[in-house]
């Protein structure tokens, strides 16, 4: 597979998977505008996700955006794995939310100077929507962070579960590097020092503390997934893989 | 008659005055006792109904077969929600807190449409919610747009505006799955034979055994007769049925001579029985609804605290 | 209000303005437990639609209203005050731009 495709996947395919966990917590927010404000997250990963399989369809000249998210094998997705994590609270949630859009944030700032045409749009589109995204986030955060002495012990088992996935969003794959080199991907080593400075001003506020940086661990990029993505795509992915004739 | 009564009586005449004269109430107007309590009752209802109706189109959002499909049903169920939130806080301008219509739920005190206690099997009933139970509601709220009180029809109004996309998408989910294959044809048949009655019971009760609504219709809070809107639903619904090629599940159904259709007996046992807690999916339904706001509950909690530390360190 | 021990928040009230320019106008209510939250919910129930651009969220609480006794002599006497209205007047035919 091309360097690009890749790259482009690897965008994509966060904002899918991440958008598949946010929408299953549809009618299980801890109150009704909550339970909007999040459905709002998760359809604009979903149209995120969604203009990238059409423009990479449209670029080959064969095939659908749909094709890209309902065809595809485990090993062929290329989303860091963080965002298939499952999550046993809000915590969970909120916390992995934060540290993906506070990624997205400063991704998209740097990919609007990008040469590639066609992400440099996607990323001025999609830092209005993770502006708005990563200001939610950050003052849940800070609301669990420094609220009940129950919520902040959550937030602390929260923290120490994603985190061990946090590495894995600045270790570059070759994609990445092929692509820095080309001007079209930011240079994921700046987007690290960028996301490190938000972590640790919202942590200050929620009077968190920044755990010691955990070694990466995981593959996602390479298509190598945590034992959950399996289950993820079996769901998403069932009516098309037992009916593959049928037009939906 | 003492002077405490002729003030009453005199304020009961201003109202009905203003129900003949199409006159909308408002939260701070004299109202009857039986009037704001028949609002409550209706108004949470209703609610309830938007809220709990998440539940059965959520069951498919992580299996929608196609990315348009799943956001137009992601949507569509954050729609239902606002749409509860829009009721809930005309509700609430008679004096009942969300809380407390939460808590009535969860104890059994108040109901919801009962149509939301049957299972969604397969991806038809997607489509065959959006087309009939949507269809029968948005038949009974564009009615309700002109209710006597005002905050209710403010809210009817813009729901009204929201939900004419609602049962496109679900008549859309049926003809695409007519058009398709054999298995698409027989679930698109199967959720139509499983979702009619329901549908037809969303209407309430026969005119003759349904005790509350002639006040209702009199104070103008609802505006048409269950079986009125019964019909109007049916007389526009059997065509489309037909026009994709389905059957509606009724041996007993006749084309009158005025266009019309007579619909066979609804099995009203059956209706009875999931009012009362019976259903299929009764028990789920309100555990979920339970589960998910005792979850919530720390999650509320801190963000009261936190806006109480915030208070009194004088920022924020 | 009957209340309970569980909380949903403060009821805010939400003004939409739908174009810059333009007043703003009551759109609905919404929960939330501090500001901040309180301009997000209004954002994420009532602008799904692009409805506007500009958002006021105001306490409930904080929202002074005339009592219904109070109505009949607040607003009532401005009906009879017809000359306040430019239909009042008479004007000779043809007079433009008036």
């Amino acid at each position: 597979m091309e360097h690009k495709e890749k790259f482009y996947l690897q965008i994509a395919d966060n904002a899918l998977i991440l958008s598949h966990r946010l929408s299953e917590y549809c009618s299980n927010a801890p109150f009704l505008e909550e339970d909007l404000a999040n459905t709002n997250v998760a359809l604009d990963l979903i149209g995120l996700a969604e203009s990238v399989y059409t423009e990479l369809a449209s670029q080959k000249g064969t095939g659908t955006a749909d094709d890209y998210a309902y065809r595809r094998t485990e090993e062929q997705f290329f989303n860091c794995t963080m965002t298939e994590l499952d999550y046993p609270d809000f915590a969970h949630l909120m916390v992995r939310q934060f540290f993906m859009d506070n990624f997205h944030f400063h991704f998209f700032s740097e990919l609007v100077h990008s040469k590639d045409e066609f992400l440099s749009a996607l990323a001025l589109k999609s830092i209005k929507e993770v502006t708005y995204h990563l200001r939610r986030s950050s003052e849940w955060i800070i609301r669990m962070g420094d609220g009940t002495e129950e919520a902040h012990q959550r937030m602390i088992a929260a923290i120490e579960r994603m985190w061990s996935h946090h590495e894995e969003l600045f270790t570059p794959s070759e994609a990445d590097l092929e692509m820095l080199n080309n001007n079209v991907a930011p240079n994921l080593s700046r987007i690290k020092e960028l996301c490190m400075q938000k972590v640790q001003e919202i942590f200050y506020f929620a009077k968190l503390a920044v755990p010691e940086t955990i070694p990466n661990a995981y593959q996602g990029k390479k298509g190598i997934h945590t034992e959950q993505m399996g289950h993820i795509l079996s769901e998403m992915q069932f009516l098309p893989g037992k009916y593959p004739e049928a037009v939906w | 008659m003492t002077v405490q009564a002729v003030i009453e009586q005199e304020k009961l005449a201003q109202f009905e005055a203003k129900i003949e004269n199409e006159i909308k109430i408002e939260p701070n107007d004299w109202m009857p006792e039986d009037y704001r309590k028949h609002l409550i009752r209706q108004i949470s209802q209703h609610a309830h109904s938007e809220v709990i109706g998440m539940q059965p189109e959520g069951n498919w959002i992580t299996r929608a077969p196609s990315l348009r499909s799943k956001k137009i049903l992601l949507a569509k169920i954050q729609d239902e929600g606002g749409h509860g939130l829009y009721l809930y806080a005309a509700a609430e301008t008679l004096g009942v807190s969300r809380e407390q219509f939460i808590s009535w739920l969860h104890e059994g005190k108040a109901k919801y449409a009962s149509v939301f206690n049957y299972p969604t099997l397969n991806w038809a009933d997607i489509g065959a919610i959006g087309w009939l139970v949507d269809g029968a509601a948005i038949t009974n709220q564009v009615s309700l747009q002109r209710t006597s009180y005002g905050p209710y029809s403010r809210a009817m109004v813009r729901i009204c505006k929201e939900e004419s996309f609602h049962q496109r998408q679900g008549y859309e989910i049926m003809w695409r799955m007519m058009e398709g294959t054999k298995d698409q044809q027989r679930m698109a048949q199967d959720a139509l034979n499983r979702w009619w009655w329901p549908s037809l019971m969303m209407f309430g009760p026969h005119d003759t055994d349904s005790p509350r609504s002639e006040k209702a219709i009199q104070w103008k809070i609802k505006r048409e007769s269950n079986d009125r809107l019964r019909e109007k639903f049916i007389n526009k619904t059997i065509p489309q049925a037909e026009l994709i090629g389905l059957k509606v599940p009724d041996p007993e159904l006749r084309l009158n001579e005025d266009g019309t259709y007579q619909h066979g007996d609804i099995n009203w046992d059956e209706f009875y029985a999931v009012i009362n807690g019976n259903g299929p999916c009764n028990k789920q339904r309100l555990q979920h609804h339970i589960k998910a706001h005792q979850d919530g509950a720390w999650v509320r909690e801190t963000a009261a605290i936190h806006q109480q530390k915030m208070n009194n360190h004088g920022k924020h | 209000m009957e209340s309970t021990n569980d909380q949903q928040g403060e009821l805010y009230e939400v003004f939409i303005q739908s174009k810059p320019g333009q007043s703003f106008k009551h759109a609905g209510s919404v929960h939330a437990f501090d500001k901040n939250m309180a301009l997000q919910n209004a954002r994420d129930t009532y602008t799904r639609r692009n409805e506007g651009t500009g958002i006021w969220v105001v306490p409930s609480k904080e929202i002074t209203a005339l009592s219904l006794e109070e109505q009949a002599y607040f607003v009532e006497p401005s009906t009879d005050k017809i000359y306040r209205h430019p239909t009042f007047y008479n004007l000779p035919e043809g007079v433009k731009n008036m």
